[in-house]
């Protein structure tokens, strides 16, 4: 992990997509402190970044939001900011891409400044999601978000779960889908996310690093 | 045991539709329920269906009165400002006396109001928005997992009594993420339709499905008729939880997201040593008067907790029937209540 400058993270919305950001940037900062994180998901106004721009600000890092998130006018509109993280290359960057290739359109805005750089583009999965719970729906889902982007998929990110009903056995079994997807992508499961803290690991061999989540993007309730 | 996804309220809306055999939605986008339209499009082409974006939500609730008239089971979905738009239809779905399944995931109002969830839209609902007398089903779902049971229930229940059936949700209960079971196997209960518009096949004579007829002495008979059929539905079809409620200091209303939060408040008031128990219309339409009549002479107050500035407090003081004082506490404007806000409230209204 972190080894890339750009870090994109895209996938089936629902996935756990910026769950999995946030926790990303805030780690990298730790080794990084020049972090960035950009969300530009401009399909759902309801949960995203912006959630979490107190807690990611709070410790260093430069948080670069549509100029109107969470606001009541809310439009589908990038910020000019956004270029400067092509610019300053002093700083390691996250994006949240926003849900489906419908998201990952809006990624394709930056795709020369992207592709002219080493970047990692991680496809975030959650085999427990009905878009993406069976082999065939994951690579369709991946095919689309590549076409949409225009950007090359370098490592899945398995991140399955049903939230506190999470088992190993789920996580498992996710990675037995994805990797089989991704042996098709020429690419590893560069991840496992989850909330480790609640599960013992002990003999199981989970794909890629683990990245350890905490909750940062709190819910009502 | 079935199978076990980790979903969105709005998403499981539309899977429990197709699964209750629901081939034809139409609809137009709007937050908080645009999942629904965003499940379906990608859906219904697959299995055969039809998904269709209307140029409006007039247009759509059209749509659905003609796929309801072919006996189809037909579903559209929107949120507040549209639901309102689609109230001509739905008073003609009502007179023509056809089945079809409506969602409304609300959001704050009035007017545009904003995207965050609330409660404004009961009165609508359980009153009758459009003009005429005239009733739909109305169930409050509290989970996903009671969202997507509920959906399966709706298209049951429309066709059995050929009535328009309201889910009626708010924007939290739409947007939030749960782990949902699934059965293996629906319970979908058929009726037969032998008053649909789906071709006589020359073996009979014409169906006629309308909401018109100028003759008074006919249009009050059609009038009485569907009191009639609301009166059984009103015998049958009462739906309600009742929670902690013997024994009972105070007793709280609340349905749909609310009621979850008062359950929490629940246990909170049980370690200050007060008892407070909880009533949660499942139908809201039917109301669970017989609930409150039962708990009216034995708890010391109720109180009835919305998102809205107060609506469901006035069938809840209806069916308490001044035997006991009926308080009110209502947050609007897209914000949710707090536990401790609730329990505060309570803890004056019994000077705790």
């Amino acid at each position: 992990m972190f080894e890339k400058r750009l870090n994109l993270f895209a996938g089936h919305f629902g996935s756990g997509k910026t769950e999995v950001a946030v926790n990303y940037a805030i780690q990298m900062s730790q080794v990084y402190p020049k972090t960035a994180i950009a969300d530009i998901d401009i399909v759902n106004p309801y949960f995203r970044t912006a959630d979490a721009k107190k807690e990611l600000e709070n410790r260093g890092i430069w948080v670069i939001l549509p100029m109107y998130a969470n606001t009541n006018v809310d439009i589908p509109v990038l910020p000019a900011e956004m270029n400067a993280v092509f610019e300053k290359k002093e700083y390691k960057a996250v994006f949240d891409v926003g849900g489906d290739d419908i998201g990952a359109l809006a990624l394709s805005r930056y795709r020369e400044e992207i592709a002219s750089e080493d970047y990692e583009m991680f496809f975030v999965v959650n085999t427990r999601r009905p878009f993406t719970d069976t082999e065939e729906k994951i690579d369709e889902m991946a095919r689309e978000i590549e076409y949409s982007s225009r950007l090359k998929i370098t490592g899945f990110v398995n991140n399955t779960n049903l939230l506190q009903f999470t088992t190993l056995n789920d996580i498992i079994e996710g990675q037995r889908k994805i990797k089989a997807v991704a042996d098709k992508y020429n690419v590893p499961i560069a991840i496992t996310s989850g909330f480790f803290d609640d599960f013992k690991l002990e003999g199981t061999i989970l794909e890629g690093e683990l990245l350890n989540l905490n909750k940062y993007i709190k819910l009502p309730f | 045991m079935g199978e076990k996804l980790l979903m969105k309220g709005n998403e499981v809306i539309a899977e429990a539709a197709i699964r209750a055999g629901c081939r034809h939605y139409f609809g137009y986008p709007i937050t908080p329920q645009t999942e629904v339209a965003h499940y379906m499009a990608k859906r219904m082409p697959k299995i055969g269906g039809v998904f269709l974006q209307a140029e409006s939500e007039v247009a759509a609730i059209n749509m659905v009165y003609g796929a309801a008239c072919t006996g189809v089971r037909v579903m559209t979905s929107s949120s507040s400002p549209g639901i309102s738009l689609k109230q001509e239809g739905i008073s003609y779905i009502a007179g023509a006396e056809l089945p079809a399944v409506i969602v409304n995931i609300m959001r704050a109002g009035p007017g545009l109001g904003g995207i965050l969830p609330a409660q404004g839209d009961y009165f609508q609902a359980v009153k009758g928005g459009g003009h005429g007398d005239f009733k739909m089903l109305v169930l409050a779902p509290c989970s996903v997992q009671e969202l997507y049971e509920l959906t399966v229930e709706a298209f049951n229940l429309a066709d059995k009594y050929r009535i328009g059936t309201m889910i009626l949700g708010d924007g939290t209960l739409g947007q939030m993420m749960e782990a949902v079971e699934f059965k293996d196997e629906e319970n979908i209960v058929h009726y037969e339709k032998n008053w649909a518009t789906n071709g006589t096949n020359m073996e009979r004579d014409h169906n006629i499905i309308t909401s018109i007829d100028t003759n008074p002495e006919i249009l009050e008979s059609w009038n009485l008729r569907l009191q009639d059929k609301y009166k059984q539905i009103t015998e049958n079809e009462v739906r309600v939880e009742e929670y902690n409620c013997d024994g009972a200091d105070l007793i709280v209303a609340a349905y749909g997201s609310v009621a979850r939060i008062v359950k929490n408040v629940i246990k909170m008031a049980q370690k200050e040593g007060i008892k407070v128990g909880l009533i949660r219309p499942i139908t809201l339409w039917p109301f669970p008067v017989n609930s409150f009549e039962k708990y009216a002479e034995v708890t010391k107050a109720f109180l009835t907790v919305e998102m809205s500035a107060g609506q469901m407090v006035e069938d809840v003081r209806l069916a308490v029937n001044g035997k006991a004082p009926v308080s009110f506490y209502g947050r609007t404007g897209g914000i949710i209540p707090t536990q401790q806000e609730i329990l505060d409230k309570i803890k004056s209204i019994l000077n705790r």
